[in-house]
């Protein structure tokens, strides 16, 4: 690990500040991803902004009955939650599926949403990696890549977004709230929050430099039945080849997305309207024009399977 | 013959300055804002950190870089505490933290001023055995032992988290509290590997303390 400079962050928006005017500044919270690439120097950044001492750790209701989550709320309480696990329960299911209940307690609802991929490649200091070092190429085409995405992809990148909460998040169309380094605040809408690849896969997200998730705001509750139903090597402590989201309700309207196929969760309206028609429908139209590999084309059938089973499932 | 050592040190020097000009060649200068990319190595910066361990105050300076984990063993020689991977994949280094249990190899000794942590040896001791120690020992828990510290550490915490009604990934009914079983034990310890595979008797020890067991 290489050496850095450390502070603890007095307010949001004075760590926004000071991470924009610092180079080689990153926030760290959890701190579990973060370090992790650090001792292989993935990540090398010269500045630590602790901004474990900000109080963004309080779960609220809003005004319009929707929920308010402190960007440093741990995904063990955000599961825990009893509004959270009656009113949200996709999301509390998709956060138990994810990690180990060591990691769970540290890591943060901000830091959950920006973690870094789990692409083999962007982990090789040995290997080229567009997102690792932009332009030094990507060896995951044509690599070994069952695990990587298979929509949302450009010639440069073809990692996928490595999280269950965001997939639970993006289905309950959750806004990210934000300070900015000259104090203001913004709300993003998850579904404008991450960037597609294109040339630059090393842009992750919309965030400004220095800019500070401060909340995710859930609005009220869909009501329904909530299932998520995540699909991986070994039982427990995996990251997903597939994970699939939905809030059904009686009527068989309902919202569907999928976890392990893109850069962020995947799902649209369009492929929503199909549900009553039934799981082929829903995710021939959800990976229209999916580009998969021959080694995670599987990828492909297995969401339209796991849907199924999750329709069946809520049909019970 | 053996190699001078000399010879071993300056071959390494020289790959690793051979790997940093590399990727200052590959890096545009474009690039300075990218994280990790361009920035000028810095030299080694020390902080000053105080907690609690097993109940006695300890202040230290330290290495910003230092974990928790190299804190534990290798500045308050608490050796209990195991390193196995290093990257919160095997739970060896778990200890508890305010209560909780972590990794202590993904989180900075810095970042915990104030804590009150609790490892293997603030359980208890050979002449006072924690309930838990006691299980594995009557339940054959282990075999090597290395991963051992982590999963007792791990289990205490595993049957507070049952009892705060916090809720795991095979837990049927969320409204509900969840029970110490056997199935609801084997998916929470998962952060907790043990290549000995002495697993079926972790559980079992697990569940004895937990009172599912006669």
């Amino acid at each position: 690990m290489r050496a850095f400079t450390y502070e603890r962050a007095r307010t949001p928006a004075e760590a926004a500040a000071a991470a924009a005017r610092t180079q080689g500044a990153r926030f760290i919270a959890g701190g579990t991803n973060l370090l992790d690439l650090m001792k292989l120097e993935i990540e090398i950044p010269s500045h630590l902004i602790d901004v474990n001492g900000l109080k963004l750790d309080t779960i609220e209701a809003t005004e319009d009955g929707g929920v308010r989550i402190g960007a440093l709320v741990r995904n063990t309480d955000l599961a825990a939650d009893s509004r959270i696990r009656r009113d949200y329960a996709l999301l509390t299911r998709a956060l138990v599926a994810g990690a180990s209940g060591q990691l769970r307690n540290k890591a943060t609802t901000a830091g959950n949403l920006l973690q870094r991929t789990r692409c083999p490649y962007f982990y090789d200091t040995a290997q080229p990696c567009n997102k690792r070092l932009p332009g030094s190429g990507c060896a995951a085409i044509g690599g070994v890549s069952r695990q990587l995405a298979v929509i949302g992809t450009s010639p440069s990148c073809i990692a996928t977004h490595p999280s269950d909460m965001a997939v639970a998040m993006m289905l309950l169309d959750a806004t990210v709230e934000t300070v900015r380094a000259d104090g203001s605040t913004r709300r993003i809408a998850l579904d404008d929050f991450y960037r597609a690849p294109g040339k630059t896969p090393h842009i992750e997200t919309v965030l400004e430099k220095g800019e500070l998730i401060t909340a995710a705001l859930l609005p009220a509750p869909l009501g329904g039945t909530h299932i998520y139903r995540k699909v991986r090597d070994r039982a427990s402590y995996a990251f997903a080849l597939v994970s699939v989201a939905a809030v059904l309700q009686a009527d068989g309207s309902g919202r569907v997305a999928l976890g392990g196929v893109a850069y962020k969760p995947w799902r649209s309206d369009a492929a929503d309207a199909l549900l009553p028609q039934g799981a082929r429908a829903v995710i021939g139209n959800l990976l229209q024009g999916a580009t998969p590999s021959p080694e995670n084309q599987f990828k492909v059938q297995l969401a339209e399977r796991t849907l199924a089973s999750v329709l069946l499932q809520a049909r019970s | 013959m053996n190699t001078p050592p000399e010879f071993a040190l300056s071959r390494r020097t020289l790959l690793k300055l051979g790997a940093g000009s590399a990727s200052v060649l590959v890096a545009p200068a474009a690039m300075a804002d990218v994280p990790g990319i361009g920035t000028p190595a810095r030299a080694p910066v020390t902080a000053e950190v105080a907690f609690k361990v097993n109940g006695r105050a300890r202040a230290l300076k330290l290495d910003t870089r230092v974990t928790l984990l190299d804190a534990l063993r290798e500045h308050l020689h608490l050796t209990g505490t195991k390193k196995g991977c290093d990257h919160g994949q095997c739970g060896a280094c778990t200890v508890i933290v305010d209560g909780r249990r972590i990794n202590a190899c993904l989180s900075l000794a810095v970042m915990h001023e104030g804590a009150e942590i609790t490892t293997i040896e603030g359980l208890g001791s050979p002449d006072d055995l924690h309930p838990m120690q006691a299980a594995f020992v009557k339940h054959d828990g282990y075999q090597c032992g290395y991963c051992t510290p982590g999963q007792i550490c791990s289990a205490v915490a595993v049957l507070k988290e049952i009892k705060e009604g916090i809720p795991s990934h095979v837990t049927a009914d969320l409204t509900a509290r969840s029970e110490a079983s056997a199935e609801e034990i084997r998916e929470r310890m998962s952060g907790n590997l043990c290549r000995c595979g002495a697993y079926s008797n972790i559980i079992e020890a697990i569940e004895d303390v937990g009172g599912q067991r006669a």
